[in-house]
């Protein structure tokens, strides 16, 4: 058969993206999964509301109870672009296709798409539903939302290819999971309540510095260790 | 045998002289232990509870140690220490927890304070019980050990970022950090020997612990294969 | 063809859960040279396929595919097709779309790749903008074929190819199996093979376990 004598060259990049876009459209396709997700949280915080009811909780609690909703709304989605693959048998044809590392950074790289949108959406009717629950200083708020959904995008990526391999999949996610993102939820809890305290945003300095080193320790030593999980 | 029989011996000794020895106010003989003021009598568990709370984090270490061994040499004898040093870190973890809970209670009035120290206890506590139910989830050997080893290494890099978070947690969450007697109890000599003793001796119950545990594995998976292969 | 590929198998050995697969495989295949693997069910042909393949690391020995000094891993891979029952397509997506998913995975520029022949040579060009998921497993083993064939590997791998397949199926895949020849290297693992002397090497796994 007759291939056009082209750019052959091979591209790392292109690999990472592809593993992405394989992801992405596959999402879109049967978009089962986004709309599981998206009313998991809308039920998480409605049950929240309706727990408070008119009572108004201390702005600590709430801002440890917007993470624990966010934990939760990780757990039943970051898992899935790992666990999908072994599920459907298709994660041998991604090993016949492209290097674990490209596999490592495209997942990764869905699961941080995925959970901006998703702690968008949670943030966005915490702030609207969940009286009581106020920021004063945006700014500190907004870098911690960042840094922290990296943060569990780093963590639940590697945690997601682990269980994957392992036979109880859902309830050992957060098992597993809990004890190593816990020092990533202190911070950034820490840092919430800062935000509703109207702290200024260098008194936050030490959060920031402790949610960037927390990523790139988290990330070095998944892409480190990744190979081990992903390869029989 | 005869190494066996003296760490018995060693360790029963120091067992007596731990909850022997008098505790007077102020110690005149060269076996008196002086009188922690608040504790009292209660004082003797730091014999047994730092030793418990120091092995935990042994155990942990060597997990991970022989963890990343066995990631490199495919050897299944490295993944039977592991899971050794696992085994026993998480229960010597469990006893760390409880002496410590029995201490705070003594000490404070209260089991459990959340604490710097009882908080990592705590999440050593749950770092071993996710270790065990990840080991239990997986059903092929090689798998095991490697996903086993892997979660070691994470949990290993994200633990020590609870140094530098437990001072900003706790000053923000509990304003009034709830000074012990802990860190200030003043030991005399005998009582400093009695501890490095108890130190000494626990980790070498360990140390035996481990290898018979190890020596077990070996030999039920020498019995599973009949061809030796 | 790409002459610095080559598949060196030296003393390999695959232990599961304490039970031996295989022990002591070693073979040197060149370019231009089969390789038939047989064995009874069970005898561990996929396995062996898999560790060749680079999908399963063995207990002990090596495989060397050659491809010269400092290759990617992911460049090294672009080298291999495989046509296996366990090896599963994204069945949520067209053929084309696998196929164009499958190159860019695989790092390559799918713009670059000319789908459509190699669609035809399968006999799936009609139904290429279906979900594979309406596939009967004859066109489904098909469509396996040319996402092995897109990229013009130099080593093919087929584990069981004529599964699923009826006579034309069977005429194309010995027309592929004739052509890899001259590409590079073919390595067929099955033990429904008429022509068993036209083979270079023969690995019999039956044999390697009685040792």
């Amino acid at each position: 058969m007759t291939t056009l004598r082209a750019d052959r060259r091979f591209s790392w990049l292109r690999s990472v993206i592809a593993v992405y876009a394989k992801d992405w459209h596959s999402e879109l396709r049967t978009r089962y999964a986004i709309s599981a997700l998206l009313m998991f949280v809308v039920t998480t915080i409605a049950i929240i509301m309706f727990s408070l009811g008119s009572e108004d909780a201390p702005p600590e609690v709430l801002s440890g109870m917007l993470w624990v909703v966010v934990f939760f709304g990780a757990m039943s989605g970051l898992a899935r672009t790992f666990v999908m693959e072994e599920e459907r048998g298709t994660s041998m044809t991604l090993q016949l296709l492209t290097g674990p590392s490209a596999v490592y950074f495209g997942k990764l790289l869905f699961n941080l798409v995925l959970v901006f949108g998703l702690n968008s959406v949670t943030v966005v009717l915490y702030l609207l539903l969940i009286n009581g629950f106020v920021v004063k200083t945006v700014s500190i708020f907004l870098v911690t939302l960042i840094l922290g959904s990296i943060g569990f995008a780093a963590a639940a990526t590697i945690i997601a290819a682990i269980i994957a391999r392992a036979s109880t999949k859902g309830t050992l996610y957060p098992v597993l999971s809990f004890p190593i993102l816990l020092p990533l939820l202190l911070t950034v809890i820490n840092a919430t309540r800062m935000a509703g305290e109207g702290a200024a945003f260098s008194e936050a300095y030490g959060e920031f510095q402790l949610l960037i080193s927390y990523i790139v320790v988290v990330i070095a030593a998944s892409t480190v260790v990744f190979d081990y999980v992903w390869k029989d | 045998m005869a190494l066996r029989i003296l760490l018995g011996l060693w360790l029963a000794v120091v067992i007596v002289l731990g909850l022997g020895l008098p505790m007077v106010a102020e110690p005149q003989h060269w076996y008196d232990l002086p009188i922690v003021p608040g504790l009292e009598e209660k004082a003797r568990i730091i014999f047994f509870h730092v030793p418990t709370a120091w092995l935990s984090v042994v155990g942990f270490v060597a997990a991970l140690v022989y963890g990343i061994r066995y990631l490199r040499s495919r050897s299944i004898e490295d993944d039977s220490r592991s899971a050794a040093s696992a085994g026993l870190g998480f229960l010597f973890c469990l006893l760390a927890t409880v002496t410590g809970a029995i201490w705070a209670k003594s000490s404070w009035g209260t089991y459990w304070n959340w604490d710097p120290r009882e908080t990592s206890i705590f999440v050593l506590l749950l770092i071993y019980g996710a270790y065990f139910a990840l080991r239990s989830a997986v059903e092929v050997e090689e798998k095991r050990a490697s996903l086993a080893a892997v979660y070691a290494v994470i949990a290993g890099v994200t633990m020590p970022f609870f140094v530098f978070i437990m001072p900003r947690v706790i000053a923000s969450l509990h304003p009034e950090p709830i000074l012990n007697a802990q860190g200030k109890i003043h030991m005399n000599t005998a009582m400093l020997l009695v501890f490095l003793a108890s130190l000494a001796g626990f980790t070498g119950l360990y140390y035996w612990m481990w290898k018979v545990y190890v020596k077990v594995e070996q030999l039920r998976r020498r019995i599973q294969q009949p061809t030796g292969g | 063809m790409n002459e610095s590929v080559h598949i060196k198998a030296s003393g390999l050995k695959k232990v599961f859960n304490g039970r031996t697969i295989f022990s002591d495989i070693s073979f040197l295949l060149t370019p231009g040279q089969t390789l038939l693997v047989t064995g009874r069910n069970g005898s561990g042909k996929s396995t062996l396929v898999k560790i060749l393949c680079g999908l399963l690391t063995p207990t002990a020995g090596s495989v060397d595919r050659g491809g010269g000094p400092r290759r990617s891993e992911a460049a090294l891979l672009a080298e291999i097709g495989l046509v296996a029952p366990y090896l599963q397509m994204y069945d949520e997506f067209s053929a084309v779309e696998n196929m164009r998913s499958a190159l860019a995975m695989r790092g390559l520029k799918p713009a670059a790749y000319d789908i459509d022949v190699v669609l035809q040579r399968v006999g799936l060009y009609a139904r290429r903008a279906d979900d594979v998921r309406t596939y009967s497993s004859g066109m489904k083993q098909r469509m396996k074929f040319a996402f092995a064939l897109i990229h013009s590997p130099s080593i093919l791998f087929l584990d069981e190819p004529m599964a699923n397949l009826d006579s034309e199926g069977m005429e194309m895949v010995r027309g592929v199996m004739r052509e890899q020849r001259s590409k590079g290297m073919l390595v067929v693992a099955t033990n429904e093979v008429n022509d068993v002397d036209t083979f270079d090497q023969k690995v019999n796994l039956d044999d390697a376990a009685r040792r």
